[in-house]
């Protein structure tokens, strides 16, 4: 508050010093401004937030084998059986594997194609820029359901591949959807990095190229270090999106029997709730969100103490 | 800000062809015009398998090249599609219009009179309202998926229209966006002045700060939109009645059900098509305003 405050008095200068009173004089206009946006606020967010924890406590109890079934407080019961749910943690650990490969995948080819469409080398940079970027407005479920025709060996028109390569087998269907996130979000993240290029001062890049420097050499040494911020936010971004996973195993279980109903942490909530298990899937839900943030944090954390030294 | 942005990238894509372009490596060049040109392929041949396969009847779908034009049908496939089951492919597109465009622009109006009473007003409990919905930006949409269901089916509203249109219209990615934009762009001698002249706050802010906010409100649109239209949990989760259906659900509801009823794949095809063929234009159309939208993202 005193930062913003203190900015807004030295641009305002010497002159104004009477505006700086604390309460304000047009409480009816900030009610009108706050207050609509702030009561779907509590309500579809920090509610949802509060009733998932409240949830996840109960726990059913039952009188005898057929009385009625009620919820009484359980405490942390249902995080014990979330801690020991063998399907949760091995999603949990696929979607890991995933984000391991596909991330750095991923990003590594939009960092590639910004720095080329930011280079002299490539003509028609407006033609691929926007190629590249069509596939981010396919949904993620018409993408996943397109590639799951694409993929099958009878439908696909790349039959000499699709028949010999089972893409939907167990083993690899998680890199057949690898694919289709891939596809999807490359021209994004490609964009960002690009935007990013755009912004640096190209004075730089003279100097360097009137002492010999190359292409190569300019984008290594110049270009990767300053638009290091936009990677990084890529990075969190995808991070988050990759444990949460959902759309494209959902679909994908209408073309290959290997993805089962506990495939990612996401469809195991959604099972758990269509058993239904609210309280467990509530505690899955909440254990989800905490190491979906835990993980963008450290990641934010690590990678800035690298930067400092 | 998207104009200086864009006139100095052309300024600097332009100097950079003429003082640099000549001297580059001839393989360097073809080698990346051949890295673009693998790419292109790799990013477009779906949607032109999903256009070419869309033109094409049943009998002609497994057996002709599935890359080029069999006979041209696509007119009848379309009309079939829409005729199917009581015309409920029109009503999906109808839901989506309404979840994604009324949804997006309505959060955004929020989301940005919000942003802008937290930048523009000094009150107290400013900062608590701000660090409160900034942490609301790091929960992600498919967390609340769940929690919004138990919530909805305790006042009895799942399987409504509301259940997901309401929650779609909170954006605290917005709030965020246009405090930082408002507080940039929006200068107090300028609301001072409209005071002096007897404009009231909110008239103020329709009439005036609105348009000053415009690039920054395109993006938070944007952004909302696209978080709508991908969200596939929440509907996923909250729907049954096929008539609230977004399309999304409903292609993928027609997708579960091939294997009984095998009329459905070709619909599968020409509705997928046609859903996203109104959003690549819309995306392509506003370009620009991504580019300038995301360099602002990044500012921070």
């Amino acid at each position: 508050m005193t930062t913003t405050q203190i900015t807004t008095a030295v641009r305002r200068g010497a002159r104004t010093p009477t505006r700086r009173r604390r309460s304000s004089p047009h409480r009816k206009a900030i009610a009108v401004f706050v207050l609509p946006f702030g009561v779907l606020f509590a309500l579809f967010y920090a509610l949802p937030v509060g009733y998932a924890v409240w949830q996840s406590m109960l726990t059913v109890e039952r009188e005898g084998t057929f009385g009625a079934a009620r919820e009484v407080f359980g405490g942390f019961v249902q995080y014990q059986q979330v801690f020991s749910n063998g399907p949760f943690w091995s999603s949990v650990g696929r979607v890991l594997t995933f984000g391991a490969v596909q991330v750095p995948v991923m990003l590594g080819l939009a960092l590639i194609f910004a720095l080329l469409l930011d280079s002299p080398l490539v003509r028609g940079k407006r033609f691929f820029r926007l190629a590249f970027f069509v596939p981010y407005a396919v949904p993620g479920v018409v993408a996943a359901i397109m590639w799951g025709f694409l993929y099958s060996p009878n439908l696909s028109p790349f039959t000499v591949a699709t028949q010999n390569i089972e893409f939907l087998s167990a083993d690899l269907v998680l890199w057949a959807m690898a694919n289709v996130v891939t596809w999807v979000y490359v021209g994004y993240n490609m964009l960002i990095i690009y935007s990013s290029l755009l912004a640096i001062p190209t004075e730089l890049y003279e100097a360097a190229r009137l002492d010999g420097a190359g292409q190569f050499r300019i984008a290594w040494s110049i270009k990767i270090p300053l638009v290091t911020p936009a990677i990084l936010l890529t990075t969190v971004f995808s991070i988050i999106g990759t444990l949460q996973l959902l759309a494209e195993p959902q679909v994908f279980r209408s073309f290959s029997s290997a993805v089962t109903s506990t495939f990612t942490p996401n469809l195991t909530i959604y099972s758990t709730s269509s058993i239904p298990n609210f309280s467990l899937a509530a505690a899955f839900s909440v254990v989800l969100a905490l190491a979906t943030f835990v993980l963008s944090f450290a990641f934010l954390k690590f990678t800035q103490r690298k930067g400092d030294q | 800000m998207s104009a200086t942005g864009t006139a100095s990238g052309a300024a600097k894509t332009s100097s950079a062809n003429m003082s640099l372009g000549a001297r580059e490596n001839p393989f360097s060049r073809t080698g990346a015009m051949i890295v673009m040109g693998v790419f292109t392929v790799y990013f477009l041949m779906p949607i032109w398998w999903l256009f070419v396969s869309a033109t094409k009847d049943r009998s002609q779908f497994t057996s002709t090249n599935p890359l080029w034009f069999a006979e041209f049908n696509l007119v009848e496939n379309v009309r079939e599609l829409i005729d199917y089951d009581q015309g409920i492919f029109l009503t999906w597109i109808a839901n989506s219009a309404v979840y994604t465009v009324g949804g997006a622009l309505l959060g955004t109006i929020l989301a940005g009179m919000c942003g802008y009473a937290l930048a523009k007003y000094p009150f107290r409990g400013r900062e608590v309202i701000f660090n409160v919905v900034l942490g609301g930006v790091l929960v992600p949409a498919t967390a609340l998926a769940l929690p919004l269901f138990l919530i909805f089916s305790q006042v009895q509203l799942t399987n409504t229209f509301w259940s997901v249109f309401l929650p779609s219209l909170v954006s605290p990615f917005g709030v965020y966006l246009t405090r930082i934009y408002a507080a940039a762009s929006v200068p107090d001698e300028l609301l001072e002045a409209a005071r002096l002249d007897g404009s009231g706050e909110v008239r103020t802010f329709f009439s005036m700060s609105v348009r000053l906010m415009f690039p920054a409100l395109v993006t938070v649109f944007l952004f909302q939109f696209v978080a709508i239209w991908n969200n596939f949990f929440l509907p996923l989760i909250m729907l049954r009645d096929e008539s609230v259906f977004p399309v999304t659900l409903g292609l993928y509801s027609w997708n579960t059900q091939v294997n009984q009823i095998p009329e459905l794949r070709g619909y599968v095809l020409v509705g997928a098509l046609l859903s996203i063929i109104p959003l690549i234009l819309i995306f392509l159309l506003l370009q620009r305003f991504w580019r300038s939208g995301l360099g602002a993202g990044s500012v921070k």
